[in-house]
């Protein structure tokens, strides 16, 4: 059976990181032509649409306020808009949708959103999350706005702008900072590169997206600037119990999901010859993919989670505490 | 759609998984969902035992959380157990409590 949903991808960053010039470059690729795009602004005269150079009726603006907040039922309505013209060959058919937050926007109330809404959620599914990062202003952005972190934690993948602005000392600083934050999603540096367009925007998940995932914590990763954000990987030995571990996943996001600001990782199931990869964000957790084959040599279940003012050591024990529920 | 809210569909929680391509599940057959359905029961009364309540089958449908002293809520999937059982024992149900894990340590043994 084909996939029948359309994929919605995010593309957000802080203000002023390039996202609209991101944006222009990726639908400048003629294989980007079946891609429908929603931009969000924060101001009261929306000019980010000009500025692709591509006006047509399937890029819909939506103006006054932030799609995270103030208009997150207007996103739902402009994409419930864009599937029923589709449907009604009113539109261009479009294969994948991109959306353009504004540079203050929260990832997670707009990714909920898809999830939520009874009628997007048999349509659309969630795609790649594409966030930008500035070179020149990232460190700085990094210590005073917690919007900032919250846009790298969720990253499927990461582009860093504006590298030819500043001085690589600059740069290592910064990617170090970003890898504390999101230790494995591919980074591109886009002065420097032409941008794969279908790299950033095809997003299925297989099994390659975990081969990066470390076996273990390798190093402290706590943030110097925001101390209370750190990721760490949680390996567990024994195959996991799907069942047990839904309703620990499930107890912790109800919890503590304001503090988990990504989980991500590719599990051995009990009874399961391939592996599962799960993949959440805040309260929200995605439908887990059956992977086709592990990534590499290695048969441990391997879960990064990316958190704010939790301890790793809990969450290991808890984990695996659980873990040994269906045994007893 | 939802008998007690008339609203179609409901939510869908991730664990439950619908039948996609690609996605896990264990729900692709009947006798499947109902056997996951009862384990699923089963390991989550034995961490919902620490808070006195219990959880129950109503109707192979929904399920119903009860407490000792006979409050009683029905819910149409587990995505809903927690936040409900928090609100019926008056308390927050924590998986990273140290009481909690350590009351499941000692079980294990």
């Amino acid at each position: 059976m084909a996939d029948t949903f359309t994929p919605v991808n995010l593309l957000t960053g802080f203000l002023g990181s390039g996202k609209t010039t991101v944006l222009g470059r990726l639908l400048a690729n003629p294989a980007l032509s079946g891609t429908a795009v929603l931009i969000n602004e924060f101001g009261e005269v929306g000019l980010d649409h000009h500025l692709i150079e591509r006006i047509d009726e399937t890029v819909v603006l939506l103006r006054s306020g932030c799609l995270c907040c103030t208009i997150r039922g207007e996103l739902a309505r402009a994409i419930r808009d864009l599937h029923s013209r589709r449907e009604r060959c009113l539109v261009p058919a479009f294969e994948r949708l991109v959306v353009e937050s504004t540079g203050l926007a929260d990832p997670f109330p707009i990714l909920a959103t898809l999830k939520a809404d009874p009628v997007l959620r048999h349509h659309f599914r969630a795609g790649a999350v594409i966030t930008t990062v500035d070179a020149v202003n990232g460190l700085s952005q990094l210590e005073r706005h917690a919007e900032w972190i919250r846009q790298v934690a969720v990253a499927d993948r990461l582009v860093l702008t504006k590298t030819d602005l500043t001085d690589e000392i600059t740069v290592a600083d910064l990617l170090t900072q970003i890898r504390r934050i999101n230790p494995d999603a591919p980074l591109i540096r886009a002065a420097e590169n032409d941008l794969d367009a279908n790299g950033l925007l095809n997003h299925v998940r297989t099994a390659s997206d975990f081969r990066s995932l470390p076996a273990c914590d390798d190093a402290p990763r706590s943030n110097q600037h925001g101390e209370r954000i750190r990721s760490f990987v949680v390996t567990v030995d024994e195959p996991i119990d799907w069942t047990a571990f839904g309703v620990w996943l499930t107890m912790l996001l109800n919890r503590h999901g304001d503090k988990v600001l990504r989980v991500k990782g590719i599990l051995n199931l009990a009874g399961e010859p391939a592996p599962v990869a799960i993949h959440g964000v805040r309260h929200l957790v995605h439908n887990p993919v059956h992977m086709a084959a592990w990534p590499d040599e290695d048969r441990r279940s391997r879960i990064v989670f990316i958190v704010d003012g939790i301890d790793p050591d809990l969450v290991r024990r808890s984990l695996t505490a659980f873990n040994q529920l269906n045994g007893v | 759609m939802c008998s007690l809210c008339g609203v179609l569909g409901g939510n869908e929680y991730w664990a439950d998984a619908v039948a996609r391509p690609g996605v896990y599940t264990r729900n692709a057959s009947l006798i499947e969902r109902r056997r996951e359905r009862v384990n699923r029961m089963r390991i989550a009364n034995r961490v919902l035992a620490q808070f006195g309540m219990t959880l129950s089958d109503w109707q192979g449908t929904s399920f119903l959380l009860s407490t000792r002293t006979g409050k009683t809520e029905i819910m149409p999937d587990l995505g809903h157990l927690w936040p409900v059982a928090e609100r019926l024992a008056g308390r927050v149900c924590d998986p990273l409590a140290l009481p909690v894990i350590e009351r499941l340590e000692q079980r294990h043994g």
